[in-house]
């Protein structure tokens, strides 16, 4: 593992202003991210999505990102301008989205799309471009690649609109993935195919990934080091191998709800959430 | 497969191949297009338009253009089936030559109005705020006029012709699309394919021309087909006011204005150009009806 971080969040917030006052999505997030993959776990709402869109600057009209520090590879993604950011999005961080049925242009070709990407951070030739897709295409695991280039998105599978969502981010070789729950959408075998796929990807190139979702098995057995949020903040950090000996309450709760094989078969427990977790940084000090 | 006549393999469950399924989207379309007896009338209204004014020198016998002074007036008949005008000349040859300025018309004007609306649409729609509100005050004052009213006025400014009849209209005709344009970008513009394509780093006209436009096309091009009527009657008024083509040039609206004086003891001068613009126009109406059903997916045929 490297030692110097891609990219280093330091005391995030992100605060939207409604009309029944300020609603604080993120409340002062702080983590490294080196060549490794990053779990972040947490109930709906607790503001992991929220993260990841803030890191590429697409946090939703009326919000406010605050940092201490946001940098990825020397540049302050705080104040960077629109040009660096676009720069930065695709070429440096991609992320891949949750549904691939809504997230790929239902009137635009599959390859069409996979390039652009491509076309957008280099000068290279059309031809080129087209070489690259297919080769991108076959790197994600899908047959007949001259085939599914000239589909369009409502013709392929949700596994395989995974893929080929995945294959896009890929294209313009990003240091950083966020992955916001790429694999919610789709059935559990399909799910398995798709995160093969991505952990290859990752692993052959020596990327960062985020991987954003509400699943503690799937992270734990995914990732290498797991955050777990809960109301906007980090409850604890920890190597995801030693999830099972989480020490802060609100990761033990979250454990004891799952259901396990080899474990005695009673009522399963109810999460308690104790309103002091809010109010301290818990955890990872 | 032998066996298998095309309007099986049209309807195959399963086709073979992506040529066939693409055929048979085409041909269920028209399935339900067909179903609208309206509509294939006002389809074949218009094929027979373009048919015309592509075959219009092998259709006239004598040359429309050219007065025949001995022959005045004179009623329809087996002669000349529409009459001829005050010159003499063929009233039938004239409307056969006049369907290609018609079509010349809303051929432009199309060209013309079709980018203007979706470019302003697309970006009020996409961008937002004072872009959004600055673009559409703008729309809203040309949506104000009267159609007719306003292209009489540029015409004016301009100076008669057919040319500047044409921009003229394409002038006063480009707002309707503009709002389509941009009630489709408002709706596309939160879709998730818009989001990874910014996260992709594209650019924001990339944006546009790429993701948002195509998806507007359909319901502009609707919009447009049930347009056409307008923009023909518009010729055609701006022609009969004396603003539009000018007199030897057998433009259907000045046939009108020229003949209006002959309304009462010779009819067919004006009447029968009047009534090649209400079959047009009533055929364009009728097919953007149809197609505007086989379009939309809401209403669920196909």
């Amino acid at each position: 593992m490297d030692n110097s971080p891609l990219l280093s969040v330091e005391d995030l917030h992100v605060t939207y202003h409604t009309p029944t006052g300020l609603v604080q999505a993120v409340k002062g997030v702080s983590f490294d991210l080196g060549r490794e993959k990053l779990g972040i776990v947490g109930e709906s709402g607790s503001g992991k999505s929220q993260t990841g869109r803030a890191i590429l600057g697409l946090t939703a009209p009326g919000g406010v990102v605050r940092a201490k520090r946001l940098e990825f590879d020397g540049i302050n993604l705080l104040h960077a301008d629109q040009r660096t950011l676009r720069r930065v999005r695709g070429g440096g961080i991609s992320m891949i989205m949750q549904d691939p049925k809504y997230s790929l242009n239902p009137v635009m070709t599959v390859g069409k799309q996979i390039e652009e990407a491509f076309l957008v951070h280099s000068n290279d030739s059309k031809a080129e471009a087209r070489r690259r897709t297919l080769e991108m295409l076959r790197a994600v695991r899908i047959r007949e690649p001259e085939r599914v280039y000239e589909a369009y998105p409502h013709e392929v599978s949700g596994g395989m609109g995974q893929r080929i969502m995945i294959a896009m981010m890929m294209m313009p070789e990003p240091s950083i993935i966020i992955a916001d729950e790429p694999t919610s959408a789709l059935d559990v075998t399909v799910q398995l195919q798709v995160l093969a796929v991505l952990d290859d990807m990752i692993s052959e190139r020596g990327m960062g990934l985020i991987f954003i979702s509400h699943d503690l098995n799937l992270i734990a057995s995914f990732c290498d080091r797991i955050l777990i949020m809960y109301g906007g903040q980090v409850m604890e950090e920890c190597r995801a191998a030693e999830l099972a000996q989480a020490k802060h309450p609100y990761t033990r709760g979250l454990l004891d709800c799952l259901p396990r094989l080899d474990g005695a078969r009673e009522e399963l427990a109810v999460l308690q959430r104790d309103p002091v977790w809010l109010e301290t940084r818990g955890g990872s000090q | 497969m032998s066996a298998l006549t095309l309007r099986g393999w049209l309807l195959a469950e399963s086709p073979a191949s992506k040529a066939q399924a693409r055929c048979q989207r085409l041909f269920i379309g028209w399935l339900a297009f067909r179903r609208n007896p309206v509509a294939v009338i006002g389809l074949l209204i218009i094929v027979s338009l373009v048919l015309i004014a592509l075959l219009a020198p092998w259709l006239t016998l004598n040359a429309a253009l050219e007065p025949d002074l001995a022959n005045r007036l004179i009623p329809p008949g087996s002669q000349h089936w529409f009459g001829t005008d005050e010159l003499g000349r063929d009233i039938l040859d004239r409307i056969i030559w006049g369907s290609r300025i018609t079509l010349y018309i809303v051929g432009l004007v199309s060209i013309i109005v079709v980018p203007i609306g979706l470019l302003i649409g697309v970006v009020a729609g996409y961008v937002g705020g004072w872009v959004d509100n600055v673009l559409m005050r703008l729309t809203d004052i040309f949506l104000a006029f009267p159609r007719l009213i306003l292209a009489m006025a540029l015409v004016a400014a301009l100076g008669p012709g057919l040319e500047n009849a044409v921009l003229a209209i394409a002038l006063t005709t480009w707002s309707p699309f503009a709002r389509i344009a941009r009630a489709e970008a408002l709706t596309i513009r939160n879709s998730d394919f818009i989001l990874a394509a910014r996260m992709q780093g594209v650019s924001t006209a990339g944006i546009l021309a790429r993701h948002v436009a195509p998806l507007c096309m359909s319901s502009v091009i609707v919009r447009l087909t049930l347009d056409m009527a307008g923009i023909i009657l518009t010729a055609a008024g701006l022609g009969f006011l004396g603003l539009g083509a000018q007199p030897p040039t057998p433009e259907w609206g000045a046939m009108i204005s020229l003949g209006r004086q002959y309304l009462i003891d010779q009819w067919w001068v004006p009447t029968m150009p009047g009534i090649a613009i209400l079959v047009v126009s009533l055929g364009f109406n009728l097919l953007g009806d149809g197609l505007r059903d086989v379009f939309d997916p809401k209403s669920g045929g196909g």
